[in-house]
């Protein structure tokens, strides 16, 4: 598993993808944080992130499918998915390996970030006067967030072998498991008598919770079963090739 | 044996890809597996290196069935696939060390170095795959199939779209490793049977028609020798069909005959004698079997 992650690791620093996507993700945090006058902390005078773990998910619901797109997706269209799987690991490890390596760059462009934490702190009046523990939820809930949009989108790279169908087909289901289902709560059908648990089959309802600052375990197993259920299907496609 | 496929069948949606098909490769062999396009030598391949399940049958590299036993017959098969997939950006040490750290090879630098000489790869071994000419790329994909130095290579096509020498190169390889390995190699070029395996299977429509050494098969299949002989002078037909054995006579140039006999019998001593006998000086004399070609071609009509 490990020989894959780190192989894909290079393939992303090798090439320009991994650079593109951490430039990408930091500049349009950074105006939005400091720039953009609708959200940034400077002109509506809170010491908070709220502009940061408010926006940081639309900019992964596109940025990660990118990441994730050429996975499975690149591998079919070459061919090397046949070395890949005749070698002597499983279809696990593969897809484990391939998860890790997307979940690690998504990584590397969020950790940057913790120097906004820093700086929000510093100019707070008094100095430090901000919600830490919200943050450090809101950081758990948006890694947990990128964890459940990586394994969406490696799972829509498996199912075909163009990459930009799996872009396209990850980036409706991150927008479908995550803010679809807070809408469709408020249909009539649901309206006031099972909204909240269709509320509570998407991801921003969990997101929501967890950036509070209280991880509930609920949460917590609300995202390994989604990333579980994402990664099964994935090694299921895999073995498309032996239903026939 | 390292490989025994026994009763292998696989079937697609309706068409018999595989059907019923039966042979064994052993240690120290390099096995050709013939037939025309389409008649199923990719689906076995695909088969005994555990990418496609078989529909019926049964596969075992060194005991280990294919099906039941897949991690372990994996450990075994090194697979150079038809059209040599490959991860064009990646750098040719680069892609030898992941393939290492998957197989997790003992001593990777060590191997890698020996495969990389092994396989003429020296002067491009810092060159990115995507930059390689084919010839250099196939090399690139028997390096991987060999770096855990497999008991069993399953090759398809290994020498399509090479040039001459290349493809003298890649055969002279494959054929020092059908020393000490079980080699299977898939081909549509007849000469190229000839030139490198020991044995060959022809496989036409699923079906195997034909399991045999190369001189075997040559010689069961056309049952014919041709002897061509040239004197210096004059000679009658008459006289030479009274030459033992020989079946047929065809007048194929000025002095220039050729002789049919059954390719049990060596008539070449009996032209020889004939010669003297008559007086006539012999400018050439040579036999050939049918070859792999009429074979193939009778075969798979």
């Amino acid at each position: 598993m490990f020989a894959i992650y780190f192989k894909e690791i290079n393939t992303f620093f090798a090439s320009l993808i991994g650079y593109i996507v951490i430039g990408t993700f930091l500049v349009l945090m950074g105006l939005v944080m400091w720039v953009f006058p609708e959200y940034s902390v400077l002109d509506n005078n809170y010491a908070n992130m709220d502009a940061l773990f408010g926006i940081a998910p639309m900019v992964f619901l596109f940025l990660i499918p990118a990441v994730t797109m050429r996975t499975f997706a690149e591998e079919k269209q070459s061919g090397t998915i046949e070395l890949l799987v005749t070698r002597p690991i499983s279809d696990w490890q593969i897809v484990g390996g391939k998860f890790l390596a997307c979940l690690t760059l998504v990584l590397f462009s969020l950790l940057p970030t913790v120097l906004y934490y820093i700086t929000v702190y510093q100019l707070g009046a008094p100095r430090g006067n901000l919600d830490s523990g919200g943050i450090m939820g809101s950081y758990i809930g948006l890694f947990a967030l990128a964890g459940a949009f990586v394994a969406i989108g490696v799972f829509a790279s498996s199912l075909t072998n163009n990459q930009i169908v799996a872009f396209v087909l990850a980036t409706f289901l991150c927008f479908m498991s995550y803010m679809a289902f807070d809408s469709l709560s408020r249909l009539p059908v649901f309206f006031g008598k099972t909204d909240d648990i269709v509320q509570s089959i998407g991801i921003a309802y969990h997101y929501d919770s967890i950036s509070r600052g209280v991880v509930d375990s609920r949460d917590a197993v609300y995202f390994l079963s989604v990333i579980v259920l994402f990664l099964a299907a994935t090694v299921l496609s895999l073995g498309r090739r032996k239903w026939a | 044996m390292s490989v025994k496929v026994s009763n292998l069948i696989k079937i697609f949606e309706t068409q018999h890809a595989v059907d019923d098909v039966s042979f064994e490769a052993h240690k120290g062999e390099v096995l050709g597996f013939l037939g025309p396009n389409g008649a199923g030598k990719t689906t076995t391949m695909k088969i005994i290196t555990g990418y496609l399940p078989q529909t019926g049958g049964k596969v075992e590299v060194c005991g280990y069935d294919v099906s039941e036993n897949s991690m372990e017959s994996r450990r075994r098969v090194g697979y150079l696939p038809e059209h040599n997939p490959l991860y064009r950006d990646m750098y040719v040490r680069e892609y030898l060390t992941f393939t290492a750290g998957v197989h997790k090879v003992p001593n990777a630098a060590r191997r890698i170095d020996e495969m990389v000489e092994r396989t003429g790869l020296s002067s491009h071994r810092h060159k990115q795959i995507g930059e390689l000419s084919k010839g250099y790329r196939q090399r690139v994909g028997l390096a991987q199939a060999m770096l855990h130095d497999p008991e069993v290579l399953i090759l398809d096509e290994p020498t399509s779209g090479l040039d001459p020498n290349q493809i003298i190169e890649i055969r002279q390889l494959i054929k020092d490793l059908g020393r000490e390995k079980t080699v299977i190699l898939s081909t549509h070029i007849l000469g190229e049977v000839e030139a490198v395996c020991d044995r060959a299977i022809i496989i036409n429509k699923g079906k195997l028609v034909a399991n045999a050494p190369i001189q075997e098969l040559k010689q069961q299949f056309s049952g014919q020798s041709i002897v061509t002989v040239e004197f210096a002078g004059k000679t009658d037909e008459k006289l030479l069909k009274k030459i033992k054995n020989v079946q047929s006579v065809k007048s194929v140039g000025p002095n220039t005959w050729q002789l049919t006999a059954s390719a049990a019998h060596d008539i070449r001593a009996d032209v020889f004698a004939f010669a003297v006998d008559q007086k006539l000086t012999l400018l050439e004399l040579h036999k050939e079997l049918f070859s792999v070609e009429d074979v193939f071609q009778q075969l798979t009509k």
